[in-house]
Protein backbone atom coordinates (compact mmCIF):
# COMPACT_ATOMS: atom_id res chain seq x y z
CA UNK A 1 0.00 0.00 0.00
CA UNK A 2 1.49 3.17 -1.24
CA UNK A 3 -1.27 5.34 -0.40
CA UNK A 4 -0.07 6.59 2.26
CA UNK A 5 3.15 8.20 0.87
CA UNK A 6 1.03 9.84 -1.60
CA UNK A 7 -1.10 10.89 1.03
CA UNK A 8 2.50 12.62 2.97
CA UNK A 9 2.99 14.30 -0.86
CA UNK A 10 -0.76 15.81 -0.79
CA UNK A 11 -0.46 17.19 2.50
CA UNK A 12 3.18 18.44 1.72
CA UNK A 13 1.93 20.04 -1.56
CA UNK A 14 -1.32 21.59 0.31
CA UNK A 15 0.82 23.40 2.88
CA UNK A 16 2.75 25.05 0.35
CA UNK A 17 0.11 26.31 -1.58
CA UNK A 18 -1.34 27.30 1.56
CA UNK A 19 1.74 28.92 2.87
CA UNK A 20 1.30 30.92 -0.66
CA UNK A 21 -2.52 32.33 -0.29
CA UNK A 22 -3.23 32.67 3.05
CA UNK A 23 -5.32 30.92 5.50
CA UNK A 24 -6.43 27.64 7.11
CA UNK A 25 -7.06 24.58 4.40
CA UNK A 26 -10.58 23.36 5.49
CA UNK A 27 -10.76 21.11 2.15
CA UNK A 28 -8.56 19.26 -0.48
CA UNK A 29 -9.88 18.36 -3.99
CA UNK A 30 -7.82 15.70 -5.75
CA UNK A 31 -8.55 14.21 -9.33
CA UNK A 32 -7.26 10.38 -9.68
CA UNK A 33 -7.25 8.59 -12.83
CA UNK A 34 -8.71 4.74 -12.93
CA UNK A 35 -5.12 4.29 -14.49
CA UNK A 36 -3.13 6.39 -11.63
CA UNK A 37 -2.74 3.40 -9.64
CA UNK A 38 -3.90 4.94 -6.21
CA UNK A 39 -7.06 3.68 -4.26
CA UNK A 40 -9.24 6.31 -3.38
CA UNK A 41 -10.17 4.48 -0.15
CA UNK A 42 -6.73 3.93 1.00
CA UNK A 43 -5.63 7.02 0.07
CA UNK A 44 -9.15 8.39 1.66
CA UNK A 45 -7.83 6.42 4.90
CA UNK A 46 -4.60 7.56 5.11
CA UNK A 47 -4.96 11.17 4.24
CA UNK A 48 -6.10 11.69 8.31
CA UNK A 49 -3.15 9.96 9.39
CA UNK A 50 -0.79 12.08 7.21
CA UNK A 51 -2.62 15.10 8.53
CA UNK A 52 -2.30 14.40 11.68
CA UNK A 53 -0.08 17.04 13.66
CA UNK A 54 0.34 19.56 10.51
CA UNK A 55 -1.92 22.83 10.12
CA UNK A 56 -4.01 20.47 7.71
CA UNK A 57 -5.60 18.52 10.75
CA UNK A 58 -9.11 18.35 10.54
CA UNK A 59 -9.21 19.14 6.81
CA UNK A 60 -11.64 16.80 4.50
CA UNK A 61 -9.91 15.20 1.41
CA UNK A 62 -12.40 15.35 -1.69
CA UNK A 63 -11.34 13.12 -4.35
CA UNK A 64 -12.77 12.82 -8.26
CA UNK A 65 -12.46 9.68 -10.04
CA UNK A 66 -11.20 10.05 -13.66
CA UNK A 67 -12.42 7.28 -15.91
CA UNK A 68 -10.13 6.49 -18.39
CA UNK A 69 -10.55 8.10 -21.98
CA UNK A 70 -8.91 5.80 -25.15
CA UNK A 71 -8.84 7.25 -28.66
CA UNK A 72 -9.73 5.05 -31.31
CA UNK A 73 -7.95 4.94 -34.42
CA UNK A 74 -10.84 3.18 -36.39
CA UNK A 75 -13.70 6.03 -35.14
CA UNK A 76 -11.13 8.38 -34.97
CA UNK A 77 -12.72 9.32 -32.03
CA UNK A 78 -12.11 9.62 -28.02
CA UNK A 79 -14.15 7.23 -26.11
CA UNK A 80 -15.04 6.28 -22.86
CA UNK A 81 -13.13 2.88 -21.72
CA UNK A 82 -16.13 0.79 -20.37
CA UNK A 83 -13.31 -1.77 -18.28
CA UNK A 84 -9.78 -1.96 -17.71
CA UNK A 85 -9.93 -5.06 -18.64
CA UNK A 86 -10.94 -5.08 -22.08
CA UNK A 87 -8.99 -1.93 -24.09
CA UNK A 88 -11.22 -1.88 -26.89
CA UNK A 89 -13.38 0.60 -28.28
CA UNK A 90 -16.79 0.57 -27.18
CA UNK A 91 -18.56 1.22 -30.36
CA UNK A 92 -16.29 -0.72 -32.82
CA UNK A 93 -14.50 -3.43 -30.99
CA UNK A 94 -10.95 -2.36 -32.23
CA UNK A 95 -8.54 -2.78 -29.84
CA UNK A 96 -7.21 0.88 -28.02
CA UNK A 97 -3.81 1.75 -26.95
CA UNK A 98 -3.81 5.54 -27.06
CA UNK A 99 -4.99 6.53 -23.56
CA UNK A 100 -5.77 10.36 -23.36
CA UNK A 101 -6.81 10.42 -20.05
CA UNK A 102 -6.98 8.55 -16.68
CA UNK A 103 -3.48 8.46 -15.65
CA UNK A 104 -4.03 11.79 -13.55
CA UNK A 105 -3.16 12.26 -10.05
CA UNK A 106 -3.39 15.92 -9.51
CA UNK A 107 -4.15 18.35 -6.42
CA UNK A 108 -6.84 20.56 -8.45
CA UNK A 109 -8.56 22.57 -5.51
CA UNK A 110 -7.74 23.85 -1.34
CA UNK A 111 -10.84 25.22 0.36
CA UNK A 112 -9.12 27.75 2.44
CA UNK A 113 -10.75 29.65 5.36
CA UNK A 114 -9.25 33.11 6.93
CA UNK B 1 -16.91 39.41 6.79
CA UNK B 2 -17.62 36.53 5.51
CA UNK B 3 -16.20 33.31 7.20
CA UNK B 4 -17.30 31.27 4.48
CA UNK B 5 -14.07 29.43 2.40
CA UNK B 6 -12.66 30.12 -0.68
CA UNK B 7 -11.83 27.51 -3.22
CA UNK B 8 -8.45 28.10 -4.58
CA UNK B 9 -7.58 26.29 -7.67
CA UNK B 10 -3.99 25.07 -7.92
CA UNK B 11 -3.44 22.37 -10.24
CA UNK B 12 -0.57 20.46 -9.21
CA UNK B 13 0.61 17.32 -10.09
CA UNK B 14 1.14 14.99 -6.86
CA UNK B 15 4.13 12.81 -8.15
CA UNK B 16 5.53 16.05 -9.68
CA UNK B 17 9.08 15.58 -7.34
CA UNK B 18 9.05 11.77 -8.18
CA UNK B 19 8.67 12.52 -11.80
CA UNK B 20 11.21 15.35 -11.89
CA UNK B 21 13.74 13.05 -10.11
CA UNK B 22 12.89 10.46 -13.07
CA UNK B 23 13.28 12.96 -15.71
CA UNK B 24 16.61 14.02 -14.25
CA UNK B 25 17.90 10.15 -14.40
CA UNK B 26 16.31 9.50 -17.73
CA UNK B 27 18.64 12.55 -18.64
CA UNK B 28 21.68 11.25 -16.99
CA UNK B 29 21.38 7.72 -18.15
CA UNK B 30 21.56 8.69 -21.61
CA UNK B 31 24.19 11.17 -21.21
CA UNK B 32 26.34 8.33 -19.58
CA UNK B 33 25.11 5.87 -22.57
CA UNK B 34 23.77 3.63 -20.21
CA UNK B 35 20.84 1.33 -20.94
CA UNK B 36 18.29 0.78 -17.84
CA UNK B 37 15.44 -1.81 -17.57
CA UNK B 38 13.33 -2.23 -14.52
CA UNK B 39 11.43 -5.60 -13.71
CA UNK B 40 8.34 -5.55 -11.65
CA UNK B 41 6.21 -8.40 -10.63
CA UNK B 42 4.09 -9.84 -7.73
CA UNK B 43 6.38 -11.17 -5.25
CA UNK B 44 7.65 -14.85 -6.35
CA UNK B 45 7.76 -14.97 -10.27
CA UNK B 46 11.17 -14.60 -10.88
CA UNK B 47 12.28 -11.97 -11.20
CA UNK B 48 15.68 -12.54 -9.25
CA UNK B 49 16.20 -16.03 -11.32
CA UNK B 50 15.98 -13.95 -14.36
CA UNK B 51 18.20 -11.32 -13.43
CA UNK B 52 20.98 -13.70 -12.33
CA UNK B 53 20.60 -15.21 -15.27
CA UNK B 54 20.41 -12.09 -17.34
CA UNK B 55 23.60 -10.75 -15.46
CA UNK B 56 25.16 -13.50 -16.27
CA UNK B 57 24.50 -14.03 -19.90
CA UNK B 58 24.50 -10.49 -20.86
CA UNK B 59 27.85 -9.75 -18.82
CA UNK B 60 29.92 -12.47 -21.38
CA UNK B 61 29.57 -9.46 -24.28
CA UNK B 62 28.45 -6.19 -22.32
CA UNK B 63 29.03 -4.32 -18.70
CA UNK B 64 26.34 -4.73 -16.77
CA UNK B 65 24.93 -3.76 -13.41
CA UNK B 66 22.18 -3.97 -11.08
CA UNK B 67 20.25 -2.32 -8.57
CA UNK B 68 18.08 -4.69 -6.52
CA UNK B 69 14.84 -3.40 -4.34
CA UNK B 70 13.83 -5.41 -1.30
CA UNK B 71 12.45 -4.75 1.90
CA UNK B 72 14.32 -5.95 4.47
CA UNK B 73 16.68 -8.69 3.25
CA UNK B 74 20.22 -8.69 1.55
CA UNK B 75 19.85 -12.09 0.11
CA UNK B 76 18.69 -10.95 -3.51
CA UNK B 77 21.92 -8.59 -3.42
CA UNK B 78 23.97 -12.09 -2.23
CA UNK B 79 22.53 -14.26 -4.60
CA UNK B 80 22.48 -12.16 -7.91
CA UNK B 81 26.72 -11.06 -6.98
CA UNK B 82 27.47 -14.51 -7.91
CA UNK B 83 27.25 -13.38 -11.42
CA UNK B 84 30.70 -11.51 -11.05
CA UNK B 85 28.37 -8.19 -11.87
CA UNK B 86 28.40 -4.73 -9.60
CA UNK B 87 24.83 -5.58 -7.54
CA UNK B 88 23.46 -3.15 -4.98
CA UNK B 89 20.38 -3.44 -2.31
CA UNK B 90 18.02 -0.75 -1.73
CA UNK B 91 16.65 -1.92 1.25
CA UNK B 92 13.31 -0.07 1.28
CA UNK B 93 11.58 -0.50 4.69
CA UNK B 94 8.45 -0.89 5.14
CA UNK B 95 8.02 0.85 1.27
CA UNK B 96 6.31 -1.30 -1.05
CA UNK B 97 7.83 0.19 -4.15
CA UNK B 98 11.07 1.62 -5.39
CA UNK B 99 11.22 5.17 -6.30
CA UNK B 100 12.62 7.64 -8.30
CA UNK B 101 15.18 9.14 -5.63
CA UNK B 102 15.56 5.70 -3.88
CA UNK B 103 17.26 5.01 -7.44
CA UNK B 104 19.15 8.29 -7.50
CA UNK B 105 20.74 8.16 -3.89
CA UNK B 106 21.86 4.16 -4.39
CA UNK B 107 23.70 5.42 -7.76
CA UNK B 108 26.46 7.77 -5.71
CA UNK B 109 30.15 6.66 -6.44
CA UNK B 110 29.07 4.37 -9.98
CA UNK B 111 30.61 5.82 -12.69
CA UNK B 112 27.48 4.88 -14.93
CA UNK B 113 29.67 5.31 -18.11
CA UNK B 114 31.33 2.56 -17.73
CA UNK B 115 28.03 0.34 -18.07
CA UNK B 116 26.05 -0.61 -21.05
CA UNK B 117 23.00 -1.96 -19.01
CA UNK B 118 21.84 -1.27 -15.73
CA UNK B 119 18.67 -3.41 -14.23
CA UNK B 120 16.71 -2.10 -11.67
CA UNK B 121 14.55 -4.72 -9.82
CA UNK B 122 11.19 -3.56 -8.12
CA UNK B 123 10.13 -5.06 -4.63
CA UNK B 124 7.73 -7.74 -5.41
CA UNK B 125 4.18 -6.08 -5.73
CA UNK B 126 2.19 -5.56 -9.08
CA UNK B 127 0.44 -2.56 -7.15
CA UNK B 128 2.84 0.34 -5.86
CA UNK B 129 5.31 -0.02 -8.51
CA UNK B 130 3.10 1.47 -11.07
CA UNK B 131 2.59 4.94 -9.82
CA UNK B 132 6.30 5.52 -9.69
CA UNK B 133 8.35 6.63 -13.17
CA UNK B 134 11.84 5.35 -12.09
CA UNK B 135 13.89 7.30 -15.24
CA UNK B 136 14.33 4.06 -16.57
CA UNK B 137 13.80 3.23 -20.50
CA UNK B 138 12.18 -0.15 -20.66
CA UNK B 139 9.85 -1.56 -17.82
CA UNK B 140 8.96 -5.56 -17.88
CA UNK B 141 5.87 -7.16 -16.31
CA UNK B 142 7.12 -10.33 -15.11
CA UNK B 143 4.20 -12.65 -14.53
CA UNK B 144 4.78 -16.60 -13.77
CA UNK B 145 3.13 -19.41 -15.43
CA UNK B 146 2.15 -20.51 -11.79
CA UNK B 147 0.22 -17.48 -11.25
CA UNK B 148 -2.35 -18.16 -13.45
CA UNK B 149 -3.41 -16.75 -16.94
CA UNK B 150 -6.17 -14.37 -15.57
CA UNK B 151 -3.05 -12.36 -13.89
CA UNK B 152 -3.13 -9.06 -16.19
CA UNK B 153 -6.97 -8.79 -16.02
CA UNK B 154 -6.12 -8.10 -12.53
CA UNK B 155 -3.39 -5.78 -12.74
CA UNK B 156 -4.25 -3.76 -15.93
CA UNK B 157 -2.89 -0.36 -14.21
CA UNK B 158 0.30 -1.86 -14.17
CA UNK B 159 0.54 -3.53 -17.63
CA UNK B 160 0.01 -0.26 -18.68
CA UNK B 161 2.87 1.23 -17.41
CA UNK B 162 5.34 -1.89 -18.67
CA UNK B 163 6.78 -1.85 -22.08
CA UNK B 164 7.57 -5.52 -22.69
CA UNK B 165 5.57 -8.50 -20.57
CA UNK B 166 7.37 -11.61 -19.99
CA UNK B 167 5.82 -15.38 -19.28
CA UNK B 168 8.46 -16.82 -16.74
CA UNK B 169 8.89 -20.21 -15.34
CA UNK B 170 7.90 -21.61 -18.95
CA UNK B 171 9.05 -24.37 -18.58
CA UNK B 172 6.70 -25.46 -15.40
CA UNK B 173 4.20 -24.76 -17.67
CA UNK B 174 2.83 -28.35 -19.08
CA UNK B 175 3.03 -29.40 -15.17
CA UNK B 176 0.35 -26.75 -13.68
CA UNK B 177 -1.72 -26.84 -16.96
CA UNK B 178 -0.75 -23.22 -18.39
CA UNK B 179 -2.92 -22.25 -21.08
CA UNK B 180 -0.67 -19.96 -23.23
CA UNK B 181 -3.17 -18.61 -25.29
CA UNK B 182 -5.51 -17.21 -22.73
CA UNK B 183 -2.80 -15.31 -20.88
CA UNK B 184 -1.88 -13.84 -24.17
CA UNK B 185 -5.43 -13.17 -24.71
CA UNK B 186 -5.33 -11.53 -21.07
CA UNK B 187 -2.20 -9.32 -22.09
CA UNK B 188 -3.70 -8.25 -25.42
CA UNK B 189 -7.24 -7.33 -23.05
CA UNK B 190 -5.34 -5.05 -21.03
CA UNK B 191 -2.78 -3.62 -23.25
CA UNK B 192 -3.09 -4.42 -27.23
CA UNK B 193 -0.16 -4.79 -29.28
CA UNK B 194 1.93 -5.50 -25.99
CA UNK B 195 5.42 -7.39 -27.10
CA UNK B 196 5.47 -10.50 -24.96
CA UNK B 197 8.28 -12.92 -24.21
CA UNK B 198 7.75 -16.20 -22.97
CA UNK B 199 11.04 -17.51 -21.11
CA UNK B 200 12.47 -19.94 -18.41
CA UNK B 201 16.04 -18.48 -16.39
CA UNK B 202 16.39 -22.67 -15.60
CA UNK B 203 16.11 -23.73 -18.89
CA UNK B 204 17.27 -20.50 -21.11
CA UNK B 205 14.52 -21.28 -23.19
CA UNK B 206 13.61 -18.01 -24.77
CA UNK B 207 16.25 -16.24 -23.10
CA UNK B 208 18.00 -15.43 -26.60
CA UNK B 209 14.85 -13.79 -27.75
CA UNK B 210 14.80 -11.48 -24.17
CA UNK B 211 18.46 -10.64 -24.42
CA UNK B 212 18.66 -9.91 -27.85
CA UNK B 213 15.57 -7.47 -27.12
CA UNK B 214 17.75 -5.57 -24.58
CA UNK B 215 20.94 -5.74 -27.18
CA UNK B 216 18.84 -3.97 -29.73
CA UNK B 217 17.30 -1.32 -27.73
CA UNK B 218 20.54 -0.31 -26.19
CA UNK B 219 21.79 0.18 -29.66
CA UNK B 220 18.43 2.14 -30.65
CA UNK B 221 19.03 3.90 -27.69
CA UNK B 222 22.43 5.21 -28.56
CA UNK B 223 22.06 6.34 -32.04
CA UNK B 224 19.24 8.13 -30.59
CA UNK B 225 21.39 9.72 -28.60
CA UNK B 226 24.14 10.22 -30.88
CA UNK B 227 21.84 11.65 -33.49
CA UNK B 228 20.66 14.16 -31.00
CA UNK B 229 21.56 17.43 -31.21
Amino acid sequence: MHELSIALSVVDLAREEAGRHGGRVCAVHLRIGALAGVASEALLASYEMACAETSLEGSRLLIEEVPVVVYCERCEARRPLESLQSFSCPECGTPVSRIEQGRELELVALEIEQ
Amino acid sequence: MSHEPRLVEVRRNILKQNDLVARELRQRFRDAGVFVASLVSSPGAGKTTLLERTLTLLGERFRVAALVGDLATENDAARLARSGAPVRQITTGTVCHLEAAMVQRSLDGWALDHLDFLFVENVGNLVCPASYDLGESMRFVIVSVTEGEDKPLKYPTIFNTADVAVLSKIDLAAAVGFDHEAALHSIESVRPGMRTIALSARTDEGMNEYTALLEEALHASRETAASAP
